[in-house]
Formats: C-alpha cells, structure tokens, sequence
C-alpha cells in the first residue's frame, strides 16, 4: 500500500518526496558542507524504517480500532455492569467480567472469520475463512469501482444503483433465458456489467456535457434505481417470481450461477466463481492504471484535470471513460451477489449496503488495486466474523461497522498514531547541520 | 490580408467586451424536455374529470376559502401550451445572446407544477393545505443540515457527514430528553435538555472532521464519509445493545407541541401551513435567516467566507484561518445536530436504527444545488421535501402512476434540473484544500 497517491491529492506528511529533501539541499550544498554527523547504524536506519512506515501505521490503527471496540463491549456487558457495581469490593471479579466478554466476542470474530478451532477436521474448520472470500468479493469488486473514480478526482456514491441495476439485468437474463451452461453466465455477467456501466455512465456523461456534479448525480441516480427496481420487483412479467406476490425474483438457473469453487472436491464451501472475477478485476484495474495510456490520462485528469487539458488530454471524455469502468466494477459486485452469493432470488436490498462499504474499502486502501484487494479482505473478515460474534456473544454486529470506520480514520492521519503510540515523526529525522548560505544580493 | 483588415473593422470597442453573455442552451433544452414529457402526459395518458384544490385546513378557520376546481383536460392543455411558448421564448432568447432570466424558470416550474398537479388529481381533491404543511415539515431537517454544508463549505470544510450529525442530533435528543423527562418528570426540560444534547452531539460530529482535515491534513471527503459510518455503527450499537433492553426510560422521548402563532396562524393558505408548526419550524425560520445575514452582512461573515475563498489573503489581514474554520464547522454541527431533533422530538418518536435514511445525502445535493447560498440551498430542500411529500398525498388520493415513479421523480427532477438549469456550479475556492502556513 503505497501512500503516495490519495484520492484527492491531499498532502500526505509521509510523502517520499518528502522524505527524501527534507530541508531542500541540493547536491552542491552537500558537497560544500563536510559530513559531520556519523552515519547510523543499520539496524538504527531498519528500525526508523519500521516504525515510520506505512505498514507499522496500519497495524497500529486496526489494534487502536479493536481496543476502541473492546472498550465499547465491555462498557455495555451486562455482566461487566453487575461486577462493577461492587468494583471497590472485588475489583477482579470486574476486571475477569471486563477479558470474558471481551476475549470471547474477539474470539467469536476469529473463528467466524479464519479458522474455527472447535471443528474436528481442517476442512470444517477452514471454512470461516472461506466465507471471509466470499463476503470479500463483492467488497473487492465496489472497492476497485469506488477507487478507479476517486483516482480521477471523481467521487462516486452511486454504488447502490449501479449494483441494483447491474443484479436486475443481471438477474434478469438468468431466470428469464435458457442458455446452455457456460454461455448463460457469461451472458448474464456481461449484461449485468454493462448495466452497471450504464449506470455510472449517466453520471459520468453528464459531468463531462453539462458539468453536472457527480456527487448528486450518484446520490439521486441511487434512489432512482431503488424505485425503479422495487417497481420491477412487484410488477408480474418484469421481475418478479410467477405466481407469488412478494417484490421478490424466481431463483437463477442453475446454468447461469457461478459455479461454486471448490464443489469439484466435493468441499461445503460457498466460494465462488466471483472471487477470481474480483481477482482478475483486481489485476486489470493495476493493468489499466499502471501500465495503460488510458490509466496514465486518468491519473492526470486526477492529479489536476486543467494540466491536463492544457497537455491534450480530453478530459471529459475522460470523466466518462472512469464512470464507465466503475460503474461495471461495481456491477460485477451485484451480479456476483445475485449469481454467486444469493441465487435463490433477491429483493431491493441485494445491495446489501455494499455500495457504501466500497468507499470505506477504497479508502482504506488508499485507491491502489491491491491495497483495495486487501481492505476487500479485511472488511470481508470483519462482516463474516460479526454475524458469529452476534450469533455467539449477543454482541450487535454494528460493532464492525465502528472498528471499520476507525480503522480508516486512523489509517488516514498517521500523526495521530504517532502521537499516540509515541512513535517517531520521519519528517522530523536526525537534525542535521544546516548549511548557512549567503546570496549575494546585487543593488539595483 | 482582406481579411485580417475586415477583422479589425469588425471587432468590437473595448467597451462591449465587458456586456459578453455567455450562452448556454441548457434551459431552453431542458424546457423542451420538460415540455415534451407533459404533451406525452397530455396525449397518451389524458386525465378525465375535475382536478379540486381544497385551500382550507379545516371548518374551523376563520377565514374561509372557496375550494378551486378546474376541468384537468384543459387546464392540461392550456398548461402545455404555455410550456411550449416559454420554451420558444427562451430559444429566442438564447438564439438572440440573451440569458434566459431566473423569473422564467421559476414561472415555468409552477406552470409544470400546476400541469402536474391537475393531471394527477384528476377527478379527485387534492388537500393543498396538507400537502404544503407536510413538504414543509419533511424539509426541516433538509433545511438544517443544507445550512450546515453550507457553513462548512464557506469556510472550506466540505462537510460529507451531515447525515451523521443529523443522526447523533436524533440519537442524543431521544436519549436525553427521555431521560430527563422521566428523571425530573417535566416535559419541558427534558426537551431543553435534548435540543442542547442534539447540539452537543452534533458539534462534537463537527469538531472530529474539522480536528481531523484542519490538524492531521486527511481528505476532508474521507472523514465525512467515514464520520458517517462511524456514527451509524456508533448509534446501531447503542440502540441494540443499551436502548432495545431499556426503551421505557432511555427511549421514549416526549414531543415538541404545535405551537399555532395568533393573528399569523388566521391568514387563509399560508397561515395553516407556515404558523400551525411546532416550535422547531419557528426557529428553522429564524436560523435560516441568521445564517444568511451573519453570512453576507456581518463581519463574521465576511471573515467566513474569506477563509473559504482565499485563506492566504485572509491570513496576510491578521484572521486565524485554521481556528476560523474549526469553531464555524462545530458551530454549523450544532445546527445539524439541532435538525436530527425533527426525527424524535419534532414528532415524538423512539430513535430507530438508520432513522435518518439518506437525508444527510439529500441535504448535500440541496447545498450543491443551491449553489452554496444559504436562501438558495433552503429553497432546494424545500424542494425536495414538496416532492416526497407530493408522493404521500397522492398515493392517499390514488394516483395514476405507481408510487414508485412519483417516489423518484424528485430525484429525476433534481438530475434534470442539474444538469441543464444549474451546470457546471463553483464552490467556494478553497473548499476541501487544508492550509497549510507557510
């Protein structure tokens, strides 16, 4: 997770470029002026590294964020409630009261979300992690739709509609055709992308004609969709199951579901197929960023859209280009909810609040495929351990919703976690001897 | 060389320069849109019967108002007729260099207003005193938090986390108020001391983004965006875990009372829909009021919203930009926080999980297309809190349409009217820049 680029270009006090001149001498300053502090040590120079860099900051924000949440489950136990009513009697039945529910809501988010140490076998007990990858699927797909916009300065809220449409299209040419197996998927995947595409494309057109702001725009073409699919969804011959009168779909056909990953060996598990799709999504959002034309134009209508324009790029047409591509992102994460993860027909609420979870992961991911593969990861983590957690300890799984948005929180101001943790600042390194430099000034 | 002479002879005294209209064909094209959607209404879906405006609140009004009937199929008629000549006029206009004025708009949307109306009414009584009443209410909040974005983005904090100040505004508030009104057991001070926990909470909203964007240099769209979440996981918890187990003490709030203004309360029409609300409404109006004096007439103000455009400027003529904009953006918190209120006290409701459903959202589109004036953005949340309300009353009389589509219509308006009356609109300059002094 590189920090160097943030979605809006805000000035990170971590830059390299920092780093690397910090009081602005140039090489023939440092020529004329003699080496006079000694050269540290290399496991001095390793250590600094450690503990400036991004990686330390990040796992120092999830314990931060885990410890809020401890405070948080213990504060609101109910048997750390009793024991505390007579604290200054028996202190440790408060303090024993305070790890159980802690440890035990902590430990039911492990074994929900890795490895479920109560099972017999490996295979029964690997398979929290497997649903781990499934909630992260849809979470990668948004993440990389949500991050791709913000790269070239745009912010899109719009992932709800843009899932809704993506699922119904999606979900739509599943139910509703009779496709040989194989080719029925790959129709409804791509009409499914591109309806997403369409989606975030409005968005995108309209901020490239008109200059309408996407951030409404995204906003409004959400509950457009909502209502637009409700009424899908109620409507006999549009969306709805035959025969019932409930705003649901009738399942998929089985010759349109993604197929489950590890079926073949004859495994319980729910992964599916969308997860190497977010995989490969993955892959070519990296591809198309890093290594494309188009990516390197986005990059710079991102970084200042008027260098840009004044350097040849079309920058509106770049705006629609963005909305486009994320748009299908986001919709590859409804078609891989209606096909892949809920196959058995869906609502209005098939979104599952994933559009606005892929903000949190492109954020904490800071907008770079793989840093948003690995948020997709983590929240995915979070939200299959949290159903665990509710089910074990009764703890309400909006716990995750706080530990997550303090996760980012912390991520994105890493002076705070120095501050905290008492770390080093790296932009205030060793002081060096600053060399005096006389200008001569000629008189006019 | 004829032609570069014919160019010099052509080109304008310096003088004329200054009068250059910038024209754009987005009106004209999106009243011909508008236009075009009401023939099709006209023809293919004609409306049979009379559409009846009932203009009174109830018997006991003072002053009494006949109820207005029209024949819906002229009047539709008659309404597309004068769409389709505006729309000619305002190409005229724009054909002819001239800026198509903001009063033909404005008579343009109350004519597909009334086109609308009449269509969807037909054959039945449309409760105008209900209808306004209701818009009215369901904007206050709307109102508060666009003020809010407002505020913030004068002073150059764009504020995403309106809707989680709305929803620890109506969290604190139920909890307070419910508390305090069963401890002491007078309704008045529990609800004193929910509006100041309302505030409180709302500040606190405020303060976070503005310590986050002003001291640790962090996107200020980040914050907001992840303030949001952090409020609603915040709020999901407590009510699951601490309110649901203890709802009669901890969330059961009382409600503020409607408070009928004499004299004012008696005019026809307006009377009942501005001066029969509750004490909230009354102070939505003075705060709106405050803010677009203090903002454009006061010192105060002037300092606001030159820290926004310009912190260097501000900075160089002795205004502390950073403490500036970290007092403006906790105080414009205190008016969300104030607004979440609408959703327990103002009506007397238990707080709920997610109560305030995307109106942070909303109030953010009002303030974007209000174009950052505090009279502008009130005028777009009043908008919006027309058409959702418009949806309620009409699904009431049985509307011809699903309700569906009248629930989006006020999200397809808003996108049209985006993208073709507001266009590319500029925000305070330095709205989302942290300063950085060098």
């Amino acid at each position: 997770m590189s920090d160097a680029q943030s979605p809006h270009g805000t000035p990170q006090t971590t830059s390299p470029v920092a780093d690397a001149t910090p009081t602005g001498t140039t090489p023939r300053d440092t020529s004329t002026v003699p080496a006079q502090v000694p050269e540290p040590s290399r496991w001095h120079t390793m250590w600094q590294q450690i503990v400036t860099g991004n990686a330390l900051i990040s796992v120092l924000s999830v314990v931060l964020a885990l410890i809020v949440g401890a405070i948080m489950i213990a504060f609101t136990d109910e048997n750390v409630q009793q024991a505390s009513a007579y604290f200054f009697a028996r202190p440790g039945d408060t303090l024993i009261a305070v790890w159980d529910s802690v440890s035990g809501a902590y430990v039911a988010l492990f074994q929900g979300s890795v490895y479920n140490f109560r099972r017999d076998s490996f295979v029964d007990g690997i398979k929290p992690l497997t649903d781990t990858l499934t909630f992260a699927t849809p979470l990668i797909a948004g993440g990389l739709g949500v991050g791709l916009a913000f790269r070239v300065g745009m912010f899109n809220i719009g992932g709800r509609g843009q899932m809704l449409i993506a699922a119904s299209v999606a979900g739509w040419l599943a139910f509703g055709f009779d496709l040989p197996w194989g080719l029925h998927m790959l129709v409804a995947l791509i009409g499914g992308l591109l309806g997403g595409a369409l989606w975030g494309g409005i968005a995108g057109l309209l901020k490239a004609r008109t200059g309408a702001h996407e951030v409404i725009v995204t906003i409004m073409l959400n509950f457009v969709a909502f209502y637009l699919v409700s009424w899908m969804l109620r409507t006999p011959g549009l969306l709805q199951a035959p025969g019932s009168s409930n705003p649901k779909t009738p399942p998929m056909a089985e010759t349109a579901q993604f197929p489950k990953l590890f079926q073949w060996m004859g495994l319980p598990y729910n992964l599916h197929f969308g997860f190497i799709l977010a995989l490969a999504a993955t892959v070519l959002v990296w591809w198309i960023l890093s290594r494309s034309s188009l990516g390197f134009r986005f990059r710079a209508v991102g970084e200042n859209p008027n260098a840009a324009r004044v350097a040849g790029i079309n920058v509106p047409s770049m705006y629609v280009y963005a909305m486009l591509i994320s748009g299908a992102l986001l919709g590859l994460a409804g078609v891989s909810q209606v096909l892949g993860t809920v196959t058995t027909g869906f609502t209005a609420g098939i979104d599952a609040g994933v559009g606005f979870d892929a903000i949190t992961v492109a954020l904490l991911g800071r907008s770079s495929p793989w840093g948003i593969f690995l948020a997709g990861i983590l929240f995915g983590a979070f939200k299959a351990g949290g159903y665990s957690m509710q089910a074990a300890e009764g703890v309400p799984v909006d716990i995750v919703l706080v530990v997550q948005s303090l996760i980012v929180l912390f991520i994105a101001a890493p002076p705070l976690v120095r501050t905290i943790f008492r770390l080093p600042d790296p932009s205030r390194g060793p002081k060096r001897p600053r060399p005096i430099v006389t200008k001569e000034v000629t008189a006019k | 060389m004829s032609t570069v002479t014919e160019h010099q002879k052509v080109a304008p005294p310096p003088d004329a320069l200054a009068k250059t209209v910038v024209v754009s064909w987005k009106a004209p094209i999106a009243y011909g849109i508008f236009t075009l959607l009401a023939l099709a209404l006209a023809v293919f879906a004609p409306p049979v019967g009379d559409t009846t405006y009932r203009l009174v609140a109830s018997d006991k009004d003072a002053i009494k108002v006949a109820d207005i009937s029209v024949p819906a199929m002229p009047a539709l008629w008659a309404v597309v007729v004068l769409l389709a000549v505006i729309t000619v006029v305002s190409v005229w206009l724009v054909a002819s260099k001239r800026r198509v004025p903001l009063w033909l708009t404005v008579v343009y949307a109350v004519l597909v207003l009334f086109g609308f109306l009449t269509w969807a009414g037909a054959g039945a009584t449309l409760p105008m005193i209900g209808l306004l009443f209701g818009a009215l209410s369901l904007s206050v909040p709307l109102i508060f938090g666009a003020l809010t974005g407002v505020l913030g983005e004068r002073v150059g904090i764009i504020n995403i986390a309106i809707e989680g100040q709305l929803l620890a505004g109506a969290f604190t508030s139920a909890v307070t108020a419910s508390v305090v009104t069963s401890s002491t057991g007078v309704v008045w001070i529990g609800l004193l001391a929910g509006v100041v926990g309302a505030m409180i909470a709302g500040m606190l909203v405020g303060m976070v983004l503005a310590a986050f964007s002003i001291k640790y240099f962090v996107d200020q769209v980040i914050v907001g965006v992840v303030l949001n979440v952090l409020v609603l996981g915040l709020t999901n918890f407590f009510f699951s875990q601490v309110l649901s187990n203890n709802a009669a003490v901890l969330n059961s709030p009382p409600r503020f009372p409607r408070l009928p203004i004499p004299l004012l309360s008696d005019i026809p029409v307006i009377g009942p829909v501005f001066f029969r609300q509750t004490l909230v409404v009354y102070i939505m109006y003075i705060t709106v009021a405050a803010v677009y004096v203090g903002l454009f007439h006061t010192r105060w103000g002037l300092r606001l919203r030159a820290v926004g455009e310009h912190p260097q400027a501000a900075d160089t003529v002795g205004i502390n930009v950073n403490r500036t904009r970290f007092w403006n953006v906790a105080f414009a918190g205190a008016i969300a926080g104030f607004g979440g209120i609408f959703f327990t006290l103002g009506s007397g409701i238990a707080f709920n999980k997610e109560m305030t459903a995307g109106m942070g959202f909303i109030a953010l589109a009002a303030v974007i297309f209000g174009g950052w004036d505090p009279i502008r953005a009130t005028l777009a949340a009043l908008l919006f809190g027309f058409a959702s309300n418009l949806q309620n009353t009409l699904s009431v009389i049985g509307s011809p349409v699903p309700s569906e589509f009248m629930l989006m219509l006020p999200y397809v308006v808003t996108i049209i009217a985006v993208a073709g009356l507001v266009g590319k609109v500029r925000g305070p300059a330095a709205a989302g820049k942290p300063y950085i002094k060098s």
